[in-house]
């Protein structure tokens, strides 16, 4: 029933070949609502200890550590399931998640600026 | 990846039949298309991924000033605290607002799965629930940032340590209130559209999907925010 529904074209769409799709294109999108529960007390739990970790004053590598995997945990659970990116085309998921990854190396490239930066201003300016 | 081969039979001759910008498009894309999704969500994403860089250029930029300052950064637990019943309650008020956003990025899940279930009615008034969320989300912002400029946090100073936690804070959180709010707007245009029909005769309610990207990247990049910002 949703299959008939959801492959319907958009308005303005350029192609008209689009109405020859599968029907089963777009149809898997329609998933039991307990998996949003599920999903959406996950992330209120993950942002939970978040939260707990300034609370307690953990510090130090542990500290960042599990900074950076809660928010990777919350930041895949809110990609993969609220967005529907764990059941879209490989094509898309490769043209949306990957170019991102270039921010790594500019993240790369500051990073050793502002350490040589902070080196000069501590010779220049004691 | 691409196994559908499309009928091009069935488009007239590019260039013959049509002129201007459908021209151009029929010829670069030689009736072809690259992703097999509706074309609106498409574009949603793309939109997404070049914001996905301007708030990783920002962040990055945040993380350079602060690597690269002399002075004591100052501590976001305390200057974000609350006094609450003769206490203060560390990073507090942030906590809410992470927890009111990720309320507001539940009901807009379940929006969209209405939306495919051709709800109509729950789909828009979870839309709205969604926005107001939203707009709780920005009234909080907007009460930290008077706090703030009361306590003398300045773009270009504050009397809590590095000058430059003042232009990152505003910078970075103003940026992504103005997204917020944004996308309350856009959620109550679409949701009143919905509930008038106008999808209904349009046959789709594929929008409905699209706001919802929209709105799940702004509760992203706050998780972004959150941990770099304000944990780190």
């Amino acid at each position: 029933m949703a299959a008939t529904n959801l492959t319907q074209a958009a308005p303005g769409r350029p192609s008209p070949a689009q109405a020859s799709q599968p029907a089963q294109e777009q149809a898997h999108q329609e998933h039991p609502i307990g998996l949003y529960l599920k999903v959406w007390g996950l992330l209120f739990l993950l942002s939970a200890m978040s939260y707990a970790v300034d609370y307690f004053h953990v510090q130090g590598l542990l500290r960042w550590g599990l900074i950076v995997t809660l928010m990777l945990a919350k930041a895949g659970l809110i990609v993969a399931v609220f967005m529907h990116m764990a059941w879209e085309r490989l094509a898309l998921v490769c043209a949306i998640l990957l170019p991102p990854l270039a921010l790594l190396v500019l993240v790369g490239l500051m990073a050793s600026e502002a350490g040589h930066t902070f080196l000069a201003r501590l010779v220049m300016f004691p | 990846m691409s196994t559908i081969a499309l009928p091009t039979s069935t488009a007239a001759p590019a260039g013959s039949a049509v002129s201007g910008w459908r021209q151009l498009i029929a010829d670069w894309s030689s009736d072809r298309q690259a992703f097999h999704v509706a074309w609106g969500k498409a574009m949603m994403w793309i939109f997404l991924l070049s914001d996905t860089f301007i708030f990783g250029c920002f962040l990055t930029g945040y993380m350079t000033v602060r690597a690269s300052t002399t002075a004591a950064w100052p501590n976001t637990s305390q200057v974000f605290a609350l006094h609450i019943g003769g206490a203060d309650v560390p990073l507090i008020l942030i906590a809410i607002m992470t927890f009111v956003l990720i309320t507001s990025s539940g009901t807009m899940a379940m929006a969209v799965n209405c939306a495919y279930r051709r709800d109509r009615v729950n789909a828009a008034a979870l839309m709205f629930v969604t926005a107001g969320f939203g707009e709780m989300f920005v009234g909080m912002q907007a009460f930290e940032w008077s706090k703030l400029i009361m306590e003398g946090v300045r773009p270009w100073g504050n009397p809590m340590g590095a000058p430059q936690f003042g232009s990152t804070f505003f910078m970075i959180t103003g940026f992504h209130g103005l997204h917020v709010t944004c996308g309350v707007i856009y959620l109550a245009v679409v949701a009143t559209r919905l509930l008038r029909g106008k999808y209904e005769r349009a046959g789709s309610y594929q929008i409905v999907e699209i706001v919802g990207l929209y709105w799940h990247f702004v509760d992203l990049v706050w998780v972004f925010i959150f941990a770099f910002f304000y944990l780190w």
